[in-house]
């Protein structure tokens, strides 16, 4: 909870803004019934109390076209929210296409980043103002939340799989991040913060990092040492499906069902290669669990991305 | 709904002789009885226990919550005290609270029959919850447990390292006791009811617990498998949950929540039935569209099987199942705002007096309204990934269980006590007490909508500084809101002892609970009553019941 972070109320990426359109557009509509509800409760009370000589005739008990425009009316207000925050929530699901891809791996009780230049941080996580950011996420241990309320995002962290998210940035600042989903003792204490910088500053930023190989090559040279190049390069005499270009695109699996070659099927291959065997190949590629650990998986999944075949 | 041959009790007439509570003086013939009534006097004094040991862990929470740094208990206890307080409050307080207690007295009174379907298994369903809080007792002393109320995998099942098996046999077993009930309150209303009681003339009390019941039935064997598997998993390490072992954690999301959000209407509909009951009475009215009514509690009931997915919008399950289940979220908010739109209505035109039931019943409609409005921020997908997980989830779901149900729960106490114990409570004390709650509650809660909105997590020992302020608001709201629960234990409990005698009908209500002496005797109806009205046969320039069998109400 280090200080000199921004929580602010006004949202600072290009989504959030959408979303508080929306939630005031809310507020009006509950308030607005919330006020309406209060007041005849109030009025009513104090109208008909029991020592006023208010006109009592015919009190209603039951009213039909009453009943049917207090059903009907919230029933179309709300498909109307409905889908307006539908086709929001929509927006989640698509990054740009030219997003910066940004790997995050959450432990208890830490949030470790890593950019595809291999330059890492803990607990930080800088991006470059005005430019999408995907990041691609797993845990290491537990669920965990990666909330940024500044840019009114949320999306549970899970081990085993990948989740992703995306936002665009409107201004530099310094915001707060953390942990939204229960993860154990210090789950109060694994947060961090978001640093937004003007693009060239970014870049600088990320070529000054401590020497190190770039994500992919550091999973090329996983992908030499475990042994997978012994049988998917294409020379390899092992018959194995080939990987350049696998990334994205839809693999035929031998039960006769279609995936797409997503960041949880690459992982799941080399995990559990029994789980999903591709069509036409044997079932003999060894598990890699145990051997590899999330950062070492991580790496890998960049390279092979790397190896995609352009769009 | 008036009867004709019930035993004419006259206004003001002393404690019977014959009544349910002079049957007997000896523990013994509490311990092993099968009258209805006592039994939910039993559930009153277990619920009440825990309620202020759930009660006890919210205000160390709060306490700790009135300064950012941790600096009165550890994390690892917040962490215990947040568990303990949801478990106790859920499963020990919150889902028995009205159907065990009203709704075992007043079900057999109100469709006039003697007794539950099933008398010794609603015995039973008291020592089987007995049990089930044993364990949770001895989960406390032995440590506690810290995997939140919801016990959310693989961190309850491989990586806490507390009392998970322990806390998860407890709720598994008090599980068996809302089941029992919820069989017996189903077979009661559909076997027993009295002549001329047909469902259209059911009290709308009787309706809510009946949805209820369903609700229990249907939902509760969910939540024993899962927790089931939770213990399996984590005694055996074989994988169910947890990734690591081939398991799938979101599964238990989807199995937990097919419960427990069912159980978030096993919560609030009966106290909508109570509501229903109290509005009318002191608005001298018929309740609004009765029959609209009827059809959204049993709309509420079946709707909500459906909506679980609207905890998971972030949890990673896909965009289509999380717009689905959205959708299916907001069509359940239309039955539960026509309810609030028929209480309103039933309030024109009436003959209101603003007494402490009253008080209760009006603060209930206020705070659900609130509760049920923010539930449609939480129901559309855009807003609830901001939302979700933070203060703005616990304001809203303590609107509707704290200060819908539990105000409701109170409302009921007061409006029924005369009938229970036979004398009055102090009418004064009542109005103070509704109002002392009503503003505790909201000066606690309210706060932390804001809170939410503005980005702070919930289930944090520690919080950023700039949410101090709103969190001092909300701990001095906690502090009014305890003195205000300590009040009617206080005075009902004088009341039980030295109340003025009540009469058979002291509000002049409708309802064979009423034509019968106050307390009931053992059999509750020396005649079984043939029913030949509707329920609610309020006027508000007169009396309300023809037959003469009730009182003018004398609060």
């Amino acid at each position: 909870m280090s200080a000199g972070l921004e929580t602010p109320l006004q949202a600072a990426s290009t989504l959030g803004t959408t979303v508080d359109v929306l939630f005031l557009t809310m507020l009006g509509v509950t308030g607005a019934v919330a006020i309406a509800v209060a007041v005849c409760i109030g009025y009513f009370t104090i109208r008909y109390r029991r020592s006023s000589g208010a006109d009592r005739s015919n009190p209603p008990s039951r009213v039909r076209w009453v009943e049917v425009t207090w059903t009907a009316t919230p029933l179309i207000i709300f498909l109307g929210i409905f889908l307006w925050s539908s086709a929001v929530f929509s927006q989640f699901y698509r990054p740009p296409r030219d997003a910066l891809r940004v790997h995050v791996l959450a432990k208890q009780w830490m949030w470790k980043v890593e950019h595809d230049n291999g330059r890492r941080e803990i607990d930080t996580l800088h991006v470059p103002v005005g430019r999408p950011v995907e990041l691609i996420m797993t845990s290491q241990d537990v669920i965990h939340s990666f909330f940024v309320p500044a840019f009114r995002i949320k999306q549970d962290v899970l081990p085993g799989r990948y989740t992703s998210l995306w936002f665009t940035a409107t201004r530099s600042g310094h915001f707060s991040l953390f942990c939204a989903e229960y993860c154990g003792t210090s789950h109060a204490n694994m947060g961090g913060g978001i640093t937004v910088m003007p693009q060239a500053e970014f870049a600088k930023w990320l070529a000054s990092g401590p020497e190190q190989a770039g994500l992919a090559a550091r999973g090329f040279e996983i992908y030499r040492r475990v042994g997978c190049s012994g049988c998917h390069e294409p020379t390899s005499t092992v018959h194995a499906p080939g990987l350049t270009g696998l990334y994205g695109r839809p693999v035929h699996l031998s039960d006769g069902s279609t995936v797409v070659a997503d960041e949880t099927y690459i992982r799941d291959s080399i995990l559990q290669p029994q789980k999903q065997v591709v069509a036409g190949f044997a079932p003999v590629m060894p598990s890699f669990q145990g051997q590899l650990d999330e950062d070492d998986l991580i790496a890998l999944i960049a390279f092979l991305k790397s190896r995609a075949r352009p769009p | 709904m008036n009867a004709l041959p019930a035993e004419q009790s006259l206004p003001g007439k002393v404690l019977h002789e014959e009544s349910y509570l002079r049957e007997g003086f000896t523990l013994r013939s509490w311990l092993l009885t099968r009258d209805h009534k006592r039994i939910a006097l039993l559930y009153m004094i277990s619920i009440t226990g825990f309620f202020f040991l759930g009660g006890a862990a919210a205000s160390i929470i709060r306490l700790e919550l009135l300064t950012p740094a941790g600096d009165v208990v550890d994390a690892e206890t917040y962490n215990k005290l947040f568990t303990a307080h949801g478990v106790i409050m859920v499963w020990f307080f919150l889902i028995p609270s009205i159907p065990a207690t009203l709704g075992n007295f007043l079900i057999p009174l109100m469709i006039g029959a003697r007794e539950v379907a099933f008398p010794r298994l609603n015995l039973a369903s008291w020592y089987i919850y007995t049990l089930g809080g044993i364990f949770v007792v001895i989960t406390l002393i032995a440590g506690g447990v810290d995997t939140g109320w919801t016990f959310y995998t693989p961190f309850s099942t491989l990586f806490s390292n507390s009392n998970v098996v322990l806390a998860v046999m407890g709720v598994f077993i008090v599980g068996f006791s809302s089941i029992l009930t919820g069989l017996n309150f189903i077979v009661t209303v559909h076997r027993l009811r009295a002549p001329g009681m047909t469902w259209f003339r059911l009290p709308l009390f009787v309706w809510a617990n009946y949805a209820t019941s369903l609700i229990l039935v249907l939902a509760t064997p969910v939540l024993a498998m899962t927790l089931s598997l939770v213990a399996f998993e984590r005694l055996t390490h074989i994988g169910i949950f947890d990734p690591a072992l081939g398991g799938d954690p979101l599964l238990f999301q989807h199995l937990f929540w097919f419960y427990s959000h069912p159980a978030v209407y096993i919560m609030v509909l009966p106290a909508m039935g109570v509501a229903s009951e109290i509005i009318p009475c002191f608005a001298r009215k018929q309740v609004f569209g009765y029959r609209m009514m009827a059809y959204a509690i049993l709309g509420i009931a079946i709707i909500g099987f459906l909506v679980w997915g609207h905890h998971m919008f972030v949890s990673g399950q896909s965009m289509y199942a999380s717009i689905a289940f959205s959708l299916l979220s907001f069509l359940v908010a239309i039955p539960s705002a026509i309810k609030v739109f028929n209480w309103t209505a039933t309030l024109y035109k009436g003959s209101i007096s603003v007494s402490g039931p009253m008080l209760y019943a009006l603060g209930f409609v206020g705070l659900f309204t609130i509760g049920g409005l923010t539930g449609l921020f939480l129901a559309a997908t855009a807003l609830d990934v901001h939302l979700t997980d933070t203060y703005f989830v616990v304001a809203h779901f303590h609107y509707i269980m704290v200060g819908g149900t539990v105000m409701a729960y109170l409302g009921g106490l007061h409006f029924w006590w005369p009938k229970i114990v036979g004398r009055l409570y102090p009418e004064n004390l009542a109005r103070i007490a509704a109002v002392t709650i009503f503003i505790g509650f909201n000066l606690t809660f309210f706060p932390q909508y804001l809170l939410g909105a503005w980005g702070m997590p919930r289930r944090y020992h520690e919080y950023a500084p700039q949410f101090q302020l709103l969190n001092e608001f909300s701990s001095t709201g906690a502090a009014i809101l305890g003195i205000g629960y300590l009040l009617p234990l206080g005075y009902l409990t004088w009341a039980m002892l030295r109340g003025a005698r009540a009469p058979s009908n002291p509000w002049g209500a409708t309802g064979l609970e009423w034509e019968t002496p106050s307390p009931p005797p053992k059999e509750n109806f020396a005649v079984i009553p043939r029913v030949v009205r509707g329920p609610y046969d309020y006027h508000p320039s007169g009396a309300s019941a023809p037959s003469g069998a009730s009182a003018e109400p004398q609060a």
